[in-house]
Order: C-alpha cells, then structure tokens, then sequence
C-alpha cells in the first residue's frame, strides 16, 4: 500500500473563481426571494442551495478528484434523507 | 504486493492518506444527518404552521443576516486556499490563511452574537417573557431557530480549535507538504459546516 | 517496556505488555475487544437481575415486591441498559473488534486509538446511566423510548439518561466507522470483497447503519435535553410541536438499531455453522446482499412502531408494507443456514447449538414479528405482552443467544484454552429451556391482553405470569453454570490453534491466543472464505501446530 495521496493540487485562482460563483449565487437566493413564487420559493431557494453545495463539494471538497466509491456514497446519503424525508411526509400530508 | 514481514515492535499500519480521508467523509455523513434530523423537524413544522413561520422569519434581519454567509463563504476559500499553499509547500502562506479563517470565523459569532443580543433586548429569548407568550407556530419557529442556529454556532467553534491545532502542527513540522490530510480533513469540515449555512440560511431569513 | 521476541519465540498478546495501565492505554483491537467483553458482561448481569426483579414482582397479582414507580424505574433502567449497554455494542463491540482484523488478514482496526476512544465513551455512557440512581428523583421512568411529552415533564433524572443514550451513540458511531474504514482499506492481498467472511460482511452494514442512523437519535435526545433545559417546547403541542414527531425521529433510529443488534448476531451463525458442517455456505452471495437489504430496507421501516399513535392512515399502510418487505432478506438468510446443513457432515459442539438456537428462536421472533407487522393485528396486539415476547424472542433469543455463541466460538482463541464441553452442553440445555419457558407464555399473555409496563395484572393471567417467572428462574440457574463453567475454562486444558477446523484466517494463520500485529507475515488469500473442499490437507499446510 504505496501512498494513495492524491496529489491534485487546486490552483488559487480556480478557489477564487469558485468563491466569486458562490457569492453570485448567495446574492441571487437573496435576491429570487423577494419575488412571491408561492409554493416554490422555498423549492427555489433550496435548488440554489444546492447548486452551492455542489460547487463546494465538487471543488473545494476535491470529490472532483476522488474515487467512485465515495462520490456514489455522498449522493447515497443524500438520497437517503431525502427518502426518509419523502416517507416522514406520507404521514404529515395526508393527515 | 509481496508480503511483508511484521516486526513486533513496529507498529505494521501505514500511513493511510485515502484511510483517514475516507473516515473523515463518514463522520462527516453523521454530521449531514445529525443536522438532518433537525431539518426533518423543520420540514414537519413549517408543514404545520405555514403562516407562523413567515411572520416569524419577517422578524429576522436579513441584512445582518446576510453578511454571514458572505463572511463563511470567504472564510472557505482561505481553507482551501492554505491547502494549495501546503501543498505547495509554503508552510507559513498556511498559517496565515488558517488565521484569517479564524478571524473570519470570529467575525461570523460576532455577528451571530450581535443578532441574538438585539433578539434578547426584544425579549425573544428563550426563557424570557416575550418568547413566552409567543403564540402556537410562532414560537416553534424561534425554537427551531435558536437550535439550529446554536448548534451551528457549536460546530464553528469546534471547527475552529481543529484548525487552530491543526496549523500549531503545520509549524510544529507534523503536518507538512508530503502529509497533509489532516490539514485537508480539518478543511473538509469547515467547508462542510459552510455547507450546513448554505440551507440554513434561506430557510430561516428569506421566507417571504 | 515492549518486549521484543527473539526470532521464533512466540509471545501473545496477554504477554506483550504487563500491568493494569497497559490495558487502560492499549490500542491493541483484541485488548480493547476484552476491555468492551468486561463492562459489557457487567452491565449485562446488572440488567439481568433487573430483570429477574421483574419477573418477581409479576409472579402474582398485585403487589409483591416493587411499587409502581419503582417498577417504571426498574423496567426503564433494564431496557436502558440491555439495549444501549448490552445488545447494540456487545457482539460488534467485543467479538467485532475481536475478529474482524483477524478474519481479513489485517493487523490491527484501520484507527486503533480511535478504538480505545470508543471504549472510553461507553464506560462514560454507562457511568452516566447507572448515575441516575444516585441522585435526585431516582432513574428515569418512561421506558427506553424516552417518549415526549411525559420525558419531558417527569421529575426523574431523565436529562442525564438521555445524554448516557447521546454518549453511547458517539461510541456506536466511532466503531462503525473504525470497521468501514477497516475493511475497505486493510484486507489482506487477495482477499476481494467477495472472499471476504460473511461475519465481517454483517458488521459492514451493521457499520453502515451505526453510522447514517444514530445522529437522528442523538439530535432527538438534545432536543429533550433542550426542552427539559432551555424550556424549548419543540415537541410541545401548545407551540406549534407534535410529539408524534419525537415518535418519528426516535423510530428512524431506533427500527435500525434492531439491525444493529441483529446483523451481527446473523454474521455470528453464518460464520459457526459451516465450520461445524464442514461444508461452504448456501448462498453466499446472497446471504451478502440480504445484509445491505436489510440494512437499506430497515431504514424505512420505522413507523411500524407508531400503527397506534395517530399516524395518517396512508402512512400506515406503506410502513406495513416496507415492514413485510424487510422480512424477505432475512427469511432468505434462515433458509441459506437450513440448506447450509442439508447433507453436511454435523458435528454438534456447543457453539453450533447456540447457532441452531438462534435459527429456532430467531424465526419464532420473525414470524411474530409479522403479526404486529401487519396493521390490523397490531392495533389488537399493541403495548401487549406479545410485543416484549416477540421482542425478546429476536433480541434475546436471537442476539443473545448468538453472542453467547460466539463467546463459545472464541473462547479458544481469545484465552488459548478450552472450557469443559460437557457442562457447556448441559448450561445451553437449561439456558435454553429457561429462556423459553420465561418468553412463550408472554406471547400467550399477549394474546389473552395483558398490557404491557404495569406492575400489576387481572387474576386471569396468573398462570402464565408464574410460568414466566418460574422460567425466569431456569434461565438464571443456566447462565450461572455457563459463566462458572467458563470461568473455570481458564484453567483447563491448553487448547488447539484450530479446535474447530475452521479455515478462515482468524483460526488457520494466527496462535492461540493471537500474538500482537495477529499474523507473523501479511497472509496471502487465494481461496473462498468457506471453501471445505480437502480442508484437512489444507489445514495440515497452513495451521499454526
């Protein structure tokens, strides 16, 4: 077991040019709520976010560069709660 | 891979960069979850008090509220950023940024802090008159607020002694250009308590 | 103070180090797996006579030998401890650590401090848990789910009771992901995921569920906490709350926390019984992914528990569902041990017969578990005796009976020496008997209606309650020979490297007791963990003498 560090290296540029995406995106969510979409403003409000968290994920979490195994794993996660989410709703919806 | 002979007296575990990494994700899984339950109790109450729960959010400062996420987004790009030094070798480049991110973490309690005091002075504290006579919804939501918030505030703080560790190990020597997960797991965290901002953040200040 | 062996001497892992400290420092997985056997078996027998107490007090109708609140006390702290002290840690805990390096050919867990960490956490949650007793209004009295509201406005040192729970999960979750970690990056050369024993394949999942479900019950108990502190009332219906929530968010958790302490018990039996058939395993495979099913299913299965609570009745209806879906995997599994010893060459030792206990037991519980899986029958059998006989059933007749199992299975290896095989027999005989004779008259019990968590019942139920009680009895009479005769075990005779001929690595490449790092070289896997074919040409070759 020779080491496995992965020796990719994020340039600062790259980190800077994420950071500005996120910043953009942080003042759009604030900006999208001020308009009354209905229901979907909380939908649209949690899609930003979660455009976020992939940008986080992918660079500055380095996910971009790990194996198949963990990545699958984190979207596994992420389904999971939104599973458990769906079915804690089948009691609160029809209630 | 051929096999190695295992002296008694040497510990046989290799250094295990992908090892520690992959521990790292798992316990930051727990933490996903950890908040995701609360993000469950969340969903099921603002389920059940639509309304309350936007009047209570009209009463947050979005503009206080805002310069947070702006504060941790930039403290996340030190973190990373004092990983590519590391990597790169420039040891005291790491440091420097490390600090910078706890400074930016300082600024971001300050604030949380300034926000909870005004709250206090308004009597919307837990415990005190006002909170109590909050009607139903409404004061499920300043709860929810007040927990989530708090226990957000608890993992910044945590995060930051590991990082403060962390770069005394980055100028003890330990944690060096040739080993630097535990800079990289410590950075994994940080970025994943960001994360956690990131949904709290319009889900308390931006109901309209 | 390392004592460094000259060439082909061999010193084992009692003899490295010397002293009370070397065991309280040691980062050493079979040391700490001893550590976890000690304070587990302490808390097991303060538990148990909890239990016995119980059964005391129902032996007749009325009042015996406990008051009501007493009685709420002393069914909470029993359950507390049996299934946050006992069921969920014990077989992972001890036997894991014990055994899964050795079964994959590794050195030691992948975090090996971290190992000691979580023992330390344990001790500190156990602490916390029996602490209760000591001080203010007596232990909490509102059983082990901690239901809101009452959990929140009783005068019992609840808070304390809950962080216990919220520490042993922290312990829970630093062993799942020691094990993950483990088995993903120390395999021996060779040995794929596929030629990994199905023991170590369980607690995978079991690890998996350790760690993607605990957080939500260490969330919910802060949030006790911080009702029962703070006065956030965020499970109070006056404010907004509903505590069928706190039911939700506890199940979420606590229906995996059954897999939790049922996976490992399964891996326990799939690993015992080829050894004792000499034959490989029927379905392999499949016995391996019917683990990870029943770990994904098992998530989404909780609201089984809530049929009575005022859930919507379309939610009702899709947990009954997932609920009968979780039984097919682990149906699958008794059939794959059945047809395991289909034609096998049987040789009926002890650890077997705990295994073939557990396959009994195990499947009375299952199908039980059915009836109040089902939505119409549980509404008639809710909060009845047929639940804790159909629980006990699993979780003791299942996992106990499997740990003791293992504790047989292990012993050899564990202490180098074996205990007597005849009053092992004759313990498992009345332990057996016993242990049946305490819980089947509790799923009559059921049937006829008595509720459960009083300490009171109606005259008609006396015979049962006596039967129970006087079973309870013979399960006490048989653990105590199996202890005594265990202990006695220490100074029999020297016992064989290999006394079961197993070929799995943990028995054909390590001494017993194992040496420090397990193994004097990195073992090379070339064949099936389960693979008997001319076995004792292959044990011949590869066993220590």
């Amino acid at each position: 077991m020779s080491d496995t560090q992965n020796t990719h290296v994020t340039g600062y540029r790259f980190s800077i040019l994420i950071w500005v995406d996120l910043l953009i995106l942080t003042l759009l969510t604030i900006e999208v709520a001020q308009f009354d979409f209905q229901s979907l403003t909380v939908i649209v409000a949690l899609v930003i976010a979660t455009i976020k968290s992939y940008l986080v994920g992918t660079h500055f979490m380095h996910l971009k560069f790990e194996n198949k195994f963990l990545k699958a794993v984190v979207i596994g996660v992420g389904v999971l709660f939104l599973a458990v989410l769906i079915v804690l709703f089948s009691d609160y919806l029809f209630y | 891979m051929t096999s190695t002979t295992l002296s008694h007296d040497v510990h046989p575990v290799h250094f295990d960069a992908y090892g520690k990494k992959l521990g790292m994700w798992i316990f930051l899984f727990t933490e996903v979850l950890l908040f995701g339950g609360l993000f469950l109790v969340y969903a099921a109450y603002r389920f059940l008090n639509h309304d309350a729960f936007h009047e209570g959010s009209a009463e947050l400062n979005v503009v206080v509220g805002a310069i947070n996420p702006v504060v941790l987004l930039t403290s996340r790009l030190t973190v990373a950023m004092s990983i590519t030094a590391l990597q790169r070798g420039d040891s005291k480049r790491a440091i420097n940024l490390i600090m910078w991110t706890l400074i930016l973490a300082g600024t971001f309690m300050f604030n949380k802090y300034y926000e909870w005091y005004t709250k206090w002075e308004h009597g919307l504290f837990p415990g005190m008159d006002h909170y109590k006579e909050l009607p139903a919804g409404k004061a499920q939501f300043f709860n929810l607020y007040f927990f989530m918030t708090g226990l957000h505030a608890i993992h910044i703080i945590i995060g930051s002694i590991l990082l403060m560790v962390i770069a005394f190990y980055i100028k003890k020597g330990t944690i060096n250009q040739q080993r630097y997960t535990y800079l990289e797991n410590g950075g994994l965290y940080w970025h994943l308590v960001d994360v956690i901002w990131i949904y709290l953040f319009p889900l308390f200040y931006l109901i309209i | 103070m390392t004592a460094i062996p000259q060439s082909g001497t061999y010193i084992n892992f009692f003899e490295v180090k010397r002293g009370f400290m070397s065991w309280l420092v040691t980062a050493d997985h079979k040391r700490i797996a001893l550590l976890y056997f000690y304070a587990i078996m302490g808390f097991f027998i303060v538990a148990f006579g909890l239990g016995l107490v119980m059964r005391l007090e129902l032996i007749a109708p009325g009042a015996t030998i406990l008051d009501p609140q007493t009685y709420n006390e002393v069914f909470t702290l029993h359950g507390v401890i049996m299934i946050f002290l006992f069921i969920i840690p014990g077989i992972p805990a001890i036997f894991g650590n014990f055994a899964l390096p050795m079964l994959i050919g590794a050195p030691d867990v992948a975090f090996p401090k971290l190992n000691l960490i979580s023992w330390y956490l344990y001790v500190l949650g156990g602490l916390l848990a029996l602490s209760t007793l000591l001080f203010g209004d007596g232990p909490a009295d509102t059983g082990w789910t901690f239901y809101a509201p009452y959990s929140v406005k009783t005068g019992t040192n609840v808070t304390v009771a809950v962080l216990a729970a919220f520490v042993l999960g922290f312990s829970s979750i630093l062993t799942g992901l020691n094990f993950i970690v483990t088995m993903h990056q120390m395999r021996a050369p060779g040995m794929t995921w596929f030629k990994m024993p199905l023991f170590p394949w369980a607690l995978y999942a079991t690890a998996w569920i350790q760690v993607l479900a605990t957080p939500i019950i260490g969330i919910t108990l802060l949030m006790i906490v911080a009702e029962r502190t703070l006065g956030l009332g965020l499970f109070d219906p006056a404010l907004g709350g509903d505590p069928v929530l706190y039911q939700h968010l506890f199940w979420i958790y606590s229906h995996p926390a059954v897999y939790i302490m049922a996976l490992p018990a399964m891996g326990i039996v799939s690993e015992t019984i080829p050894v004792f058939v000499k034959k490989s395993i029927f379905g392999y495979k499949v016995i391996v992914y019917s683990s990870l099913a029943i770990a994904f299913i098992g998530y989404f299965v909780w609201g089984h528990h809530m049929f009575t609570s005022g859930m919507s009745g379309p939610a009702r209806v899709i947990f009954s569902v997932l609920t009968f879906l979780v039984a097919i995997p682990s149906a699958i599994k008794v059939f794959n041990w059945v047809a395991t010893l289909y034609k096998g060459a049987i040789d009926i030792k002890v650890p077997l017969l705990y295994a073939l206990a557990f396959i009994f037991q195990f499947a009375i519980g299952g199908l039980t578990g059915l009836v109040v899986g089902a939505l119409a029958t549980d509404i008639h059998v809710h909060d009845t005796y047929f639940v804790v006989g159909h629980f006990h059933y699993v979780m003791f007749g299942g996992t106990g009976f499997a740990f003791f199992g293992a504790l047989h299975f292990y012993y050899p290896k564990i202490w180098g020496r074996m205990y007597n095989l005849k009053w092992a027999n004759i313990a498992f005989v009345i332990f057996f008997i016993g242990f049946n004779l305490v819980y089947f008259p509790m799923l009559v019990l059921g049937m006829m209606g008595m509720p459960r968590r009083y300490y009171d019942y109606l005259p008609e139920f006396t015979l049962p309650n006596l039967i129970s009680t006087i079973g309870s009895w013979v399960l006490a009479i048989g653990l105590v020979i199996m202890l005594v005769n265990l202990i006695n075990g220490r100074k029999g005779p020297k016992a064989s490297t290999n006394p079961w001929q197993s070929v799995t690595l943990d028995w054909t490449h390590t001494q017993s007791p194992p040496t420090l790092y397990n193994f004097d070289e990195t073992p090379q896997v070339e064949r099936g963990p389960y693979d008997y074919r001319n076995y004792e040409q292959y044990l011949k070759e590869h066993n220590k003498n």
